[in-house]
């Protein structure tokens, strides 16, 4: 088979699988966990495949127009270049992971069928949006995963912290569509086709009329699905779906694809300089405040959601300072080793009966009751806080060695001030993900109190995804980083000197800050009893933390937040505590500034409706029965009246015709 | 004969009807006034066909072949009339006119299709008659 051919199948096999799991969920489900795991396999396979066939070299393009739709073409179009064929390798493996851990996770969950076929159609959506060539059909899976992550994140719907989360997710990944819509068209209006070849033809030779325009709306997409400030928010909410869609969707799908949409059409980013300031501010203050808030949450799943905002926010640095070949290559590395911090994330939640650290920092022993967890998530986390031979150090130090870079002043395209704001924001974010990945590991791993519940052992499938996933958190930046700049753009990803040792410093330091505080503020712990763990021990992973989630406001007043003096967290940050739990009250300003005034709008539409556009029917209404019940009362039932009015009316009549008769 | 005093005459039986009609509480009455109505009229139909066909040489007679109708038709009338008269005054106990006032509008009726239970009892009953 040609590579072209192996190429569309490889969304295409996971797309049947999704088709064939929600057609046969209800009358054969012998078969759903099968159509779950294969196709992400095979795609995985094939993947590998059209990668190995690729091999960094001149990209491969198909295309074909199926119809003419009269102005600019549409096509079916592949454009698989070095990028493009890691990347779906990735999101085939860890949607494969993700898939077989599920099988455990939700075992007995009644809903499987439906969610094994939603992930399928998630992951079959984002290998759209990777191999796609043409920007509409990027488009299509940009939106189906919009709409997956809806029904994904709102599976636990018995819950209202879910339906809210679901609804949320979709409308602000909605409200960066609708610009990221228009910025497309103003794009292929200014380069005369949505074809991603034909578009940087046009943008080299200097075609494009307003490059700052179409960056800024293309970015506010980009924001929006890849939870950038301002359009962040859902992200640390959407953690109220299963821990494996969490999984999914902030290692390989959903957030991943505004990162790579941005690789992929960088010259025309890069066009603008502005655009690209704007890019590097958007990127340090996701990076600067995500790492704040990390360090404040109770939910170990929401510190891992901001910790995904802040690594995005690498991402997005690397690409405001003109390398994209960094950004996806932290995108890579980041893939693996969030999707393991999730899915262990996952066994630990299962484990403790709860998600609150809090209430795990109060239990003993929960590392001897889940030891692939502990020596998994341990890995991942070292990974995250960028620590040297992890696959995160060497990701993250390409990263800030571009930035380094650009602040030298060695670039044409790329503003010398996006490149100091990327490498400070970075330097700080260094710090502070080390402090919370320390934080969490601390008080996951090492709480001090009562023995932590015997939930029984945990799912083969689940413990063997995380042992496959820890092989490339530790090894793959460090086998990758030489050989990954053939297959970008050719530029050096080794790690600097000078970023190396800066970065890692300030991460041993945020480590050893937390730690510092931790042994000052563990001692409070056992004085504050604290916590609450899963009413249903025996149920599945997925159960127990359907009740966590929904238990954490009722047992801690609310969803980010627990008062908890022994926290190091609250140590760190002093008076920032509360504010970063509630995420710097974005939400409450969001709230002020559009939810309020659409209320508003909508009670006086109410108004207007009730008493004015209603009173005007009710006068229509009102005034023929009033005249029709004055008619009403000439019936009586006497006879003899009726023939006095027709005598009276004859009577008239015969005078009018006389006197019309007689002229006068 | 001068056609004024045929044409008086018909015109005061005319009215004695319609007094009769319009004043008259006794159902039988107000019939026998409708016959003297109609009598009123026949005989002007009489008296004009005379005074036409002295004039305008109207040998078709067509106003008393039209009273000839007016007579026949009088008398289905009056039978069916009293017929009618007759069942409610089994069914009610009485023929006063003031009293049969079943199609009377309520002063708010509920809904154009509700009516009492006692009203459409009557009229089966008076369809059974």
């Amino acid at each position: 088979m040609t590579t072209t051919t192996l190429a569309a199948l490889v969304p295409l096999l996971p797309f049947l699988g999704a088709a064939a799991g929600l057609l046969l969920g209800r009358t054969a489900p012998g078969f759903v966990r099968p159509l779950a795991v294969l196709p992400p396999l095979a795609s995985l396979v094939l993947a590998a495949l059209v990668a190995v066939r690729q091999g960094g070299d001149a990209a491969v393009d198909a295309h074909t127009e199926l119809t003419p739709t009269g102005s600019v073409p549409i096509e079916l179009a592949l454009h698989i270049d070095g990028f493009a064929a890691l990347v779906a390798v990735l999101v085939a493996f860890v949607a494969t992971c993700v898939q077989i851990y599920s099988t455990g996770y939700l075992r007995d969950d009644p809903r499987y069928p439906s969610y094994a076929a939603l992930v399928s159609l998630f992951t079959s959506a984002m290998l759209l949006v990777v191999y796609s060539g043409d920007l509409i059909v990027l488009l299509v899976g940009w939106e189906v995963m919009g709409i997956c992550s809806y029904f994904l994140v709102g599976h636990y719907w018995e819950t209202p912290e879910a339906r809210a989360a679901s609804l949320k997710a979709f409308l602000v990944t909605k409200l960066g569509d609708v610009p990221f819509l228009i910025g497309l068209f103003a794009l292929a209006t200014d380069a005369g086709s949505f074809r991603i070849t034909r578009v940087l033809d046009a943008v080299a030779s200097g075609d494009l009329h307003h490059p700052t325009l179409i960056a800024l709306l293309l970015l506010a997409g980009v924001a929006g699905k890849s939870a950038q400030f301002p359009l962040h928010t859902w992200l640390p909410d959407a953690m109220a779906g299963p821990t494996p869609v969490s999984a999914l969707i902030h290692a390989a799908t959903m957030v991943a694809a505004g990162v790579y949409f941005i690789a992929r059409l960088l010259p025309v980013f890069e066009a603008s300089r502005a655009a690209m300031v704007v890019l590097a501010v958007m990127a340090a203050v996701t990076m600067a405040g995500s790492g704040l808030a990390a360090l404040a949450q109770d939910d170990i799943k929401r510190v891992l959601a901001y910790s995904t905002i802040g690594q995005l926010g690498y991402m997005t640095g690397a690409l405001a300072v003109g390398d994209r070949g960094a950004a996806v290559f932290h995108l890579l590395a980041h893939g693996a080793f969030k999707a393991l911090l999730f899915l262990a994330a996952g066994v630990i939640i299962h484990a403790a009966g709860t998600n609150s650290l809090a209430a795990m920092s109060r239990m003993h022993g929960l590392r001897d009751r889940i030891p692939d967890a502990y020596w998994t998530m341990t890995v991942a986390l070292l990974a995250l806080a960028a620590i040297p031979p992890f696959s995160g150090f060497f990701s993250k130090e390409s990263v800030l060695g571009a930035a380094e870079h650009v602040t030298a002043g060695h670039t044409e395209h790329t503003p010398g001030a996006a490149g100091w704001i990327v490498l400070v924001a970075g330097l700080l974010t260094a710090l502070l993900t080390a402090a919370y990945a320390t934080r969490l590991w601390l008080l996951a791993f090492h709480g001090r109190g009562t023995e932590a519940p015997d939930h029984g052992r945990q799912p083969l499938t689940m413990t063997v995804v995380l042992w496959v996933l820890a092989i490339p958190s530790l090894a793959f930046g460090g086998l990758a980083y030489r050989s990954l700049p053939g297959w970008f753009d050719g530029r050096d990803l080794t790690p600097t000197l000078l970023t190396s040792i800066l970065g890692t410093g300030l991460a041993v330091v945020g480590g050893l800050l937390t730690y510092g505080a931790w042994q000052r503020t563990s001692a409070l712990a056992a004085r504050t009893p604290l916590g609450a763990v899963a009413a249903h021990p025996e149920g599945d992973a997925g159960l127990i933390e359907a009740e966590a989630i929904a238990t954490h406001r009722p047992a801690y007043g609310d969803i980010a937040y627990a008062p908890d003096p022994a926290d190091p967290g609250r140590l760190l940050l002093g008076p920032l505590h509360r504010p970063a739990a509630h995420g710097f009250h974005l939400d409450a300003v969001y709230g002020a500034l559009f939810v309020r005034p659409v209320q508003a709008a909508a009670s006086l539409v109410r108004f207007l409706d009730r008493e004015v556009v209603d009173t005007y029917v009710h006068a229509a209404a009102a005034l023929p029965r009033l005249l029709g019940a004055a008619v009403r009362r000439a019936q009586t039932g006497n006879v003899q009246t009726y023939v006095s009015a027709l005598l009276a009316g004859t009577v008239v009549l015969a005078v009018a015709v006389l006197l019309v008769a007689t002229g006068a | 004969m001068h056609l004024a005093y045929p044409a008086v005459l018909s015109a005061l039986l005319f009215c004695t009807g319609l007094y009769g009609v319009l004043a008259r509480r006794n159902a039988i009455l107000v019939l026998m006034s409708v016959e003297l109505m109609l009598n009123a009229v026949n005989l002007n139909l009489v008296a004009f066909d005379v005074w036409l066909s002295r004039t305008a040489k109207d040998t078709l007679h067509s106003g008393q072949a039209l009273t000839l109708f007016t007579i026949a038709i009088a008398a289905a009338e009056i039978g069916i009339g009293l017929a009618i008269v007759l069942a409610v005054y089994r069914n009610r106990g009485t023929s006063d006119i003031d009293k049969l006032r079943d199609t009377a509008e309520g002063p708010e009726p509920a809904g154009p299709h509700t009516e009492g239970p006692g009203t459409s009892a009557a009229e089966k009953a008076e369809a059974s008659a």
